[in-house]
Order: C-alpha cells, then structure tokens, then sequence
C-alpha cells in the first residue's frame, strides 16, 4: 500500500513540513517550531522502517520505483528508486537530520523556525538526490540542496561566514557545470534522461575520458579530493553546528555516490585508466591530509581535515577494484575493497558528525574551537568526555567501533593490489592516532586551565540523547558490520560487473 | 563435555567481565562504591572459575581443541569474518593466568584505590581489560585478536591517564598508544598479506595453507621479492614488538608506570605485554617457516633482555626497577620464540606472570605503606615494619633472579638452555646476552629489595608513625600469588620437556630441526635432578654473583656506589638517559612531525593550494576583468579603431 509512494513520502514529508514552519513558525513561539520539526523528523524516520523492512537485500535491482511524466518536451521524469548502494543513504540522511534537530534545541537562539526549516528542507533534496533516478530530477536536487546549507553558513555561522559560504558554493557550482554538461551529452546519444539507460551505453575512450572528467569535477569536489579540498575547512569551521554535521556526514557522501552511480557504470574503460590517478590522489589524502591535520590549532578544523583524510579510503576503495582485478581476475577478491569503501562512508557519518556536534556543544558554552582555550574539560564534563572517547576511538580506527570496519576492509585489499599503497594506507593507523588524541589530551586532560572551563556544564537532555543515539550507532556497527553489508552485497555485485564490462 | 556446553561457557567467561565493566561504569554513581567491585569482582570471579573448569578439560583430562564461531561479524565476496573460539591447550592455560591474577588485582585493589576519587571507573575499566584479554586469548582467527589486541590497548592507554589531572600520566598515555599502533601497523598488514595469501582469517585453515606457501615470493617494491612467510612472520612480529615492548618500540612501557601500581601488575606486566609472545607462539606454524624471521625474533630478545635490564641498575623509583626488569623478562620470552623453543617461552610467560604481579603488587604495598613514595632512595629497613610484604617481595626477588627451586629458575634456566643450544644465526651473540642478563637481573632486584627493606631508615619521623602492614585486601593476594612463584616451575617443567604427554600438546609446531627442547629433553631426569644440578651451571653462578654484589655495595659498604658511579661516569650517564632513545624519538619523531605538518600545512595547503590555486584563480578573474574593464572606454573611436584594426588582420590572414 504504502511501498508504492514510500520514496515520495520520504522527499515530501520533510521539505512540506519545513515550509510549514517557515509559514507558522516565529521566534516567540520557539518551542513550537522545534516541536514541529522533532515531529516531522521522527515521522521521516519512522518511514524508513518499511523502507528497510520490504528492501530485499538479494536483488540488484531499483526498488520502490515510482515513475511518472515530468516535462514530456524533454523525455524528463520524476522517476525514483532505490538499490542497496543509495538505499542505507536514504536511513542515513534521515537520521542525521533527527540528530541536527536534537542538537538544535539548545545550540540555536536566532531565527529557530528557519533554521529547522533549512535543515527539514535539506534533508526532502538530499533524499531526493539518492532516489533520483532522473538525470534532471537528480541535477535539479543536487544543486537545490546548495541553497539551504549556503544560506545555513551564511546566517548562523561564525566570524568569517561569507567568505566561508561564497568559497563553497563556488567551489561545488563550478564542478556541478561540467556534470550538466555531460548529462546533455549522454542525453543526446540516447534522448532519454533516465540514468540506467545510460549503462549500457557505448563509448569511445575519448568520449568515456571526457565524461570520466566531467563528473569527476563536480564529486572531486564533494568528496573532496585533494588539491580540491580547501574549501572544507572553511565551511566546518564557519558553519554552524548543524550545518558541519550535514556537510561531513551527508554532503560528502555525495561525491563517492556520484563516482558509483555515473563514473564506474557509465565510463568504465575510463575509470580503468585512471584508477591509478584516483588511488594516488586518495593516498595523498590519506597520509598528506593526515599530517596536515595534526598541525590544526582549530578543532572544528582538525576534525575537518581528518574528514578528508578518512574520506580517502572511501574513494581508495572505490577505484582499488580496477588494480584487484588486474592482479587476480577473481571478482570475489575485489568486492571487500568496495564495500568496505561504502561502510567507510556510513561509518565515517557517525563519528565525524558526531565529533562536530561535540564541538558545537562546547562552542556554546565557551564561544572558542581554539585547542589553547580549553584543558581539563573532563573534570567539568565527565559524561561528555567519555562519549566524546567513543567518537574519537572510532576516529582512530579502533577495532569494535565503526571507524574500524572500512579501512580495515579497504587496507586489507589494498595489500592486494600493491604493498606500498597498503603501507601508507596503513600509515592512518599512527598519524590518526596522533592527531586525535593529541588533541583530546590537550582539550579534555590535565588541570582545569580557567575559569571558564571550570564553570562548563555537563551535557543533558536533548544533547546527551542525540550524542548517545550517535554513539550506539557507532557500536553497533563496530560489532556487527554484516547488518550493513548485507545490503551492499547484490548492488556491489551488480555494480562491479557494470565497472568491469568494457564499452568500447 | 559436549561442544555445546564449551561454546555456552566461552560465551559466559567473556560475557561476564564484560557485563561487569558496563555496570559499573554507566551505572556506577547508582550502585556506589562497594557496588562497583561487587560486581566486578564477581564478572572476573565467574570468568575465572569457568577458566578453570576448561582449563581441567583441555589440559588435564586432554580433550582435543574446540573450535566454533559465535557469530559472523562481516561477510564480503569470498572473505568470511567471524567472531569465534578457538580453546585448546595455549588458549585454556593462558586463560587461567589471566583471569587469575586480574582476579588478585581486583580484589587489591579495593585496598589500594580505597580514596579515589574514581573508583568505580577504575574498576569498570579493570574489567573492560579482562574481558579485552580474554577475546584476544581465546580468538580462533586474526580479525578478533586484533580487536582483543587493540582492545587492550585502549584500556591500558585509559589506565595509564588514569589520573588524568597529572601532565606526566597524559603524555605517558599518548606515547603508550602511538608506540603501540607502530607495532599495530606491521600487525595489520601482517593480517592484510595472511589473508591475501590464504584467503582466510581463521587460524586453521590459515595454518593448513602456510606449508604451500613455503616457495611463495611476493614483490616488495617493483625489484625486491621476498618469500611471503619471511614478511608475514617480521610484520607479525613488529607487532609483537610494540605490545611486547622489544627494542625500539619498548619506549612506552617505563612511562606506563604514570598509572595505578595495580595497573602495572595486571596489565603492565602480568598480562598484556606477554600478549606478543602468546601471539607469536600461537602463529608458531607460520614463523617456524622463516629463520630469518626466528633470527631477528632471537637477536631482538636477547639485546632487550640485557640492555634494558641494564637500565634497572641505575633507577631510583621502586616501580621503574621492576618495569625495567619487566622489559627484560619479555625480552627473555622472545629469545626463546626466536630459539623455537615456544613451550620455554610461554613457560617463563606463566611463572613471570605471578613472580611479576607480585613484585608489583608488593611495591605498591610498600608505596601504600611510604604514602605514596616511590623513591627507594628515602625508604630503607622496611622489613620490621611490614613483614608480609617484605617476605612475599623476597620470594618475588629470588623468582625473578632464577634460584633454584623457585619458579623462575625453571623457566629461565630453560630458556638459556634452549638459547645455548639454538643452532640459527644470532644464536651464539644471543646466548651472551640472557646469560649476563642472568647477573644483571639479580643485581637489579635485590639491590632494589636491600634499598627498600634492609639498609638505614632513611624516612621521616611523621613517617614512621603511620607507616605499618598493609590491610588483608593488599597482602591476601601477595600471599596468594606468592604460592605459584614458589612452586608453579617444578610442576611445569616436566610437562613442558614431556615428549609423550607434552603440556602444550599439538598446539605448537616445531619443525624437527629446530627442536631444541627436544634435545633438551633428552638429558633431563626430573625437577629434583635439574635443582641438584643448578650448582654447576654457569647461570646458577651468575645469579647468585647478582645477589652478593649489592649485599656488599648497599648493607656491607654503602659508600661503594657512588664511587663506582664516579669511575664508570660515562657508563652511567649513558644508563641514566636509557641509551638515548627518548631524545632521539622526541627529536626525531615527535618535533619532526610537528615541523613537517607546520611546513605542510603553511607551506603547501595554505600557500600553494589554497592562496594560489584557489583564492589565485579568483584573483586572476578579477584582474583579467580590472583589464578588461579598461577596454570598454565608451569612446566611439576606439571602438571604431578596433574594429578596423581587426578587419585589417582578418583580411592579411585571407590573404596570406
């Protein structure tokens, strides 16, 4: 009954209920706004409980299609589906989102109502861009999501916002061009926008080198990739609290998603040539990045570049199959590297997400992300420093939380395609550790430094529930990855025989 | 028992230190201070019973290893990762010791910790430790020993920032996790290549494709191969080194000694740092394959177990003597892997592990007793105030110095035995060391033991007036650990040496031309025969030289030390900064990471990329708009001028 407009609901439900609080809401009435936006954020939430209940997890194919005319003219649909690579993104937007608007409660004091509104709004367009199965319906949700999280740096962020706000939307518009560009070219080989048409598709290596280009501009940029990458600092550490969880635990995500809805299927030949080029530039992530993040006196900033470094492994694992199967030609073999990828990606959402709430939390009471400002934070905050150890292990790797699963997967196919990437890789084990705990040491441990430290209020409420929410995730995916894997397993599949197929 | 019952008791034993630790951490302000050892106590207690009953199982009555997975972590293309256990002789005897003496510790503890502020997350974290240990322990494939691995880790980098007020215990911490994760490195490609070359995780079928690999070569770099068994065995064994804290990753575990002195016992000394011995005997069957391997193993042994025994001369906190000789101790167990004598090993693993904790734990008597004093050089003629302590140290000591018949004769002498006789490269300099390290390891603890107990008093008046015997809590697990350190070595020996009725059983493997037990045991008669005939063996000789002399330096003629430190000034200064590799690390590694992240981060992501690439491409638009701009005049003649100066170019083009 309910599966037929599941994916509907889940766009429409977040993006009506935000425009019903811009309507209504005020900010002399702030409760009521934040209780409109913790309805329509649980309701979200429990739509996704049928959306993982009725996925079959043993078939490839789109699933909760809904396919109707848009713009007849131009053969455009609204035409959505989900498979298991975009489907756990779906459950992971909608989440995060709930978390935001926990964490809201007691971050945001200014304009409430349009804040929540931005977040609910987000949430429907970043939905929508997962489901789109139109190349049109995914560009037009993929730049209209630029809009709220502009104008969420723009409004609530710090000192330096506009800079921060016009750098990013910049950065993301100038790749996005070239995308469209190579849509309307794939449109007009095959006059139809629907993105699996695309798949089967052939393509001259040139061509396929162009497109490759094209789509890698906008989701480099995303990831983001190395030298790209500049602008990610800036917007977390401008954004508001909200605003940097969104960023690293969805907006980033976009770009890996991107390389596995357009750049494997529809350009294979390409992805197989580059595939070196996109290994080296993950491991100038992994290990460069890394070593730049321990010299960050900011933390949001810290956590920033450890965002990019982790992202590394996800797009390592993505291009690493290419050089898997040139060594042992056993599809089997090159699997774990992609899903571990993928698992990065989810995992990599919880605890970074959850390190910028953190951060936020103590933003609000101390008005400083300056490492120097803190010091003993654990005497005054006990419940708040243990959590935030939960987040900063998985951060560091530790086997048992979810930071582990990914690059342990990813690490152990990278000895397989090479030693010296699995070496410096691996080398994510030492620099992580350094840069995170250095950073909690001096944050959280020694004396209390001032008296602004001293008199910091431990979390509750709200903050506790969305930090705990967060941390079980966290666990629960450390413990048992397979609750996860299993839904990666037939798109994966389907996905590298797409990746592998020449087109030429 | 059925192999149902075994998987339910597995489940049981790790379950309940577990079950313990969240207890009492999350809910500890509830249930208050005697709530939170309890209910600890009685997770490690549970643990250890159970221990013992499979312990009586595999062991005693001999039932052949049980393995079984509880249930599948992750599955991905042909790679199936599980969370089992693998109980067999190693595992249910390693079980046994660990439980045990974190049993001991708990129960010490609540003497020791009883005015701390934390004490409930103190025992929280104890527990976490255990059950950490355990899943490490009774593992059945790689994925899950590393988790146990880095586990313990965590634990021991809470414990040693226990007190986490203390700038000294937070740079301590750090430095225990980064030394560790450089030895968790070469561990996780060790797992990486493992599971590349046998497609598997689990120990059993990764031992049963190992002898196909013997010829395998894998290329290093573009122009380097070596054989695969060669790489895995060194990667695994870095990883050891780090955990086990070999010669040049050993950095970390003096400064462990920042945490509690129950900590030291339980995790620095009994129980974690054995953890890269117990691993690399458990991968027996791949390291037996690579004598390169086994030379680097026996070569970085024996120079840990001297040198760093060494440095325990010439320390002046009571804990850093028995951390300094704990490194030495490990060392010792190394050499002995290196010497494919993994059942000697293991065996000084077991009898260090009471000896040790005991040694610990009466310190941390002593320190209890002093207030919280660690200087020995302000202790001194301890023994009349507190007895207990004074004669468990004792017996503690002449363990840890290899007398006859105490426990770590046994072990010890085995291993010098078992280095003498080792036949691969490395062997004859490696005899050297741990037979000196004999002296040196006497000279050490019973200079410490004369400082502390013997000698003037050196303290206070105010002092002396609290100072007394330490409560029942503290000195009941002295004497209760003081019971193996006696008697554990003349009951393992024979088992250990048996070729019939071998305590290890199949657990181990050897390859024949490597068995120097073997041979070993070809010349033994009995615990009796091996104590009567200690007095004619050169180590028995060195060891009790190490006892005289600081008899002689500290209670006969006080004067003589620093006269022998005035002599040997260089040889001193050179002990005193522990060789240098503190300095060379915080210069090195530390600064020099520091400067090359500044350097990066200013240099080539601010600069390069960021003012130029990024911030430059914007500029470059204005500028080229600036210039542009100038262009449009609005000057009707220039325009006009333009575009006959164009038309002229277009027309000479046409015509050229």
């Amino acid at each position: 009954m309910l599966t037929n407009e599941l994916l509907s609901l889940l766009i429409w439900v977040p993006i009506v209920g935000g425009i019903f609080i811009l309507m209504f809401g005020s900010d002399k009435n702030v409760t009521q706004a934040r209780v409109m936006a913790l309805i329509t954020s649980l309701i979200s939430l429990v739509l996704c409980i049928p959306l993982y209940a009725h996925f079959n997890i043993d078939s490839y194919q789109m699933q909760f299609v809904e396919n109707v005319m848009w713009i007849q003219a131009y053969n455009v649909h609204y035409h959505l589906g989900v498979d298991g690579i975009s489907m756990p993104f779906v459950i992971l937007t909608t989440f995060t989102t709930l978390v935001v608007v926990l964490t809201s409660w007691n971050a945001i004091k200014t304009k409430v109502s349009q804040y929540l509104a931005a977040f609910l709004i987000m949430q429907g367009m970043m939905i929508g861009m997962f489901c789109a199965l139109d190349s049109i319906l995914f560009y037009v949700f993929w730049e209209g999501m630029l809009i709220p999280i502009y104008i969420s740096i723009g409004v609530w962020g710090s000192a330096n916002r506009s800079y921060a706000s016009i750098k990013f939307f910049l950065f993301t518009f100038a790749g996005s061009a070239l995308m469209l560009i190579a849509l309307l070219y794939l449109y007009f080989k095959t006059g139809s926008f629907y993105i699996l048409d695309y798949y089967p598709l052939k393509l001259s290596m040139h061509e396929q080198v162009l497109i490759f280009i094209a789509f890698l501009a906008a989701f480099a940029v995303k990831v983001p990739m190395w030298p790209l990458h500049t602008w990610l600092p800036d917007a977390h550490t401008e954004a508001p609290a909200g605003g940097s969880v969104v960023l690293a635990a969805l907006m980033l995500k976009m770009g890996v998603y991107g390389f596995l809805r357009f750049n494997l299927p529809i350009t294979p030949d390409a992805s197989h040539s580059l595939a070196w080029l996109m290994i080296v530039l993950s491991i100038i992530a992994i290990f460069y990045i890394a070593i730049v993040a321990i010299a960050q006196t900011d933390m949001k900033r810290l956590i920033a570049y450890s965002s990019v470094a982790h992202m590394g492994f996800a797009t390592l694992g993505t291009f690493l199959i290419y050089i898997i199967l040139a060594n042992t030609g056993n599809y089997a073999d090159a699997y774990m590297s992609l899903e571990g990828g993928m698992v990065q990606m989810i995992s990599h959402a919880f605890s970074t997400g959850a390190m910028f709430v953190a951060i936020g939390m103590l933003y609000d009471q101390l008005h400083s992300r300056m490492i120097k400002d803190f010091g003993g934070v654990a005497n005054s905050m006990p419940v708040f420093a243990a959590l935030f150890m939960l987040f900063a292990m998985s951060n560091v790797g530790l086997p048992g939380t979810s930071g582990f699963v990914g690059e342990f997967m990813v690490i152990l196919s990278a000895f397989k395609a090479n030693f010296i990437v699995a070496f410096f890789a691996a080398t994510t084990l030492i620099f992580a550790a350094a840069y995170t705990l250095w950073m909690y040491k001096r944050v959280f441990f020694g004396a209390i430094v001032n008296d602004r430290v001293a008199a910091l209020k431990d979390i509750r409420g709200f903050d506790l529930w969305a930090l705990s929410l967060l941390g079980l995730m966290v666990l629960v995916i450390g413990i048992y990855p397979e609750g996860l894997l299993r839904l990666f397993h037939a798109s994966v599949g389907h996905l590298m025989q797409l990746a592998t197929t020449t087109k030429i | 028992m059925t192999t149902t019952q075994i998987h339910l008791l597995c489940i049981l034993i790790v379950m309940a230190p577990l079950v313990g630790s969240i207890i009492a951490g999350i809910f500890g302000r509830k249930i208050g201070r005697s709530g939170g050892h309890w209910v600890t106590i009685l997770g490690v207690g549970i643990a250890c019973v159970l221990s013992c009953i499979l312990f009586y199982h595999f062991v005693i009555l001999g039932a052949k290893p049980y393995n079984g997975n509880f249930y599948t972590w992750g599955i991905s293309g042909r790679f199936n990762f599980a969370i089992g256990f693998l109980i067999d002789r190693l595992s249910a005897s390693m079980m046994v010791v660990v439980t045990f003496v974190s049993l001991m510790v708990h129960i010490y503890s609540i003497g020791y910790m009883a005015d701390d502020d934390g004490y409930q997350r103190f025992f929280s974290y104890m527990s976490l430790f255990t059950f950490a240990m355990l899943m490490l322990v009774m593992a059945n494939n790689f994925l899950q020993v590393y988790f146990g691995w880095e586990g313990v880790g965590l634990v021991s980098y809470l414990l040693i920032g226990f007190w986490f007020n203390r700038d000294s215990a937070n740079f301590g911490s750090l430095k225990a996790f980064l030394a560790n994760r450089v030895g968790d490195f070469g561990f996780l490609l060790a797992i990486a290549a493992i599971i590349d070359y046998t497609g598997s995780l689990d120990y059993q079928q990764v031992f049963a494709a190992v002898p196909q690999l013997a010829n395998t070569t894998m290329a290093v770099t573009a122009h380097t191969q070596w054989s695969v068994l060669t790489v895995i065995s060194i990667l695994l064994f870095i990883g050891a080194m780090g955990k086990s804290a070999q010669m040049p990753l050993h950095v970390w575990l003096p400064e462990s000694m920042e945490g509690p002195t129950p900590i030291s016992a339980l995790i620095h000394a009994a129980t974690m740092v054995t953890a890269g011995v117990f691993l690399i005997a458990r991968v027996s069957p791949i390291v037996e394959y690579s004598t390169t391997a086994l030379s680097v193993i026996i070569v970085i042994g024996s120079t840990s177990a001297l040198f760093t025994g060494l440095i325990a001369i010439v320390q002046h906190d009571i804990k850093r003597v028995v951390a300094y000789s704990t490194l030495s101790q490990l060392g010792y167990m190394v050499a002995a892997l290196g010497a494919s004598a993994f059942a000697a090993g293991m065996f000084h693993l077991f009898t260090h592990a009471f000896f040790k904790a005991l040694l610990f734990l009466a310190a941390g008597s002593v320190i209890i007793g002093m207030h919280h004093e660690q200087d020995m050089r302000k202790m001194g003629g301890l023994w009349r105030y507190m007895p207990i302590t004074y004669v468990t140290f004792l017996i503690g000591a002449l363990s840890l110095s290899a007398i006859p018949p105490f426990s770590g004769f046994y072990s010890k002498d085995l291993i010098i035995d078992a280095v003498h006789h080792s036949t691969i490269p490395g062997a004859g300099y490696a005899y050297y060391c741990v037979l000196f390290g004999g002296f040196v390891t006497a000279l050490y603890i019973f200079r410490a033991f004369f400082m502390t107990f013997h000698t003037k008093e050196k303290f206070t008046p105010q002092v002396r007036k609290h100072l007394r015997e330490s409560p029942l809590v503290v000195t009941v697990p002295l004497v209760l650990l003081a019971i193996p350190s006696i008697f554990l070595g003349m009951y393992l020996i024979t088992p250990i040496l048996s070729q019939t009725q071998n305590f290890f059983g199949q657990t181990i493997t050897v390859k024949p031309s490597l068995n120097v037990l073997g041979e070993i045991a070809t010349h033994y008669h009995g615990a009796f025969a091996k104590f009567y005939d200690a007095v004619f063996t050169l180590p028995f000789w060195f060891a009790i030289a190490g006892i005289i002399v600081p008899f002689v330096c500290y209670v006969l003629v006080p004067s003589l030390p620093s006269i022998i430190t005035r002599y040997f000034a260089w040889i001193y200064r050179i002990l005193v900064n522990k060789y240098g590799f503190d300095d060379f690390n915080q210069i090195f590694f530390v600064h020099g990471t520091r400067k090359l992240a500044n350097s990066f981060y200013k240099f080539s992501d601010q600069k390069l990329v960021d003012d130029w690439m990024v911030n430059g491409s914007g500029r470059f638009i204005n500028w080229v708009s600036k210039n542009a701009r100038k262009l449009q005049t609005g000057y009707l003649f220039h325009y006009a001028f333009a575009m006959i100066l164009g038309l002229l170019i277009f027309m000479l083009y046409l015509l050229v």
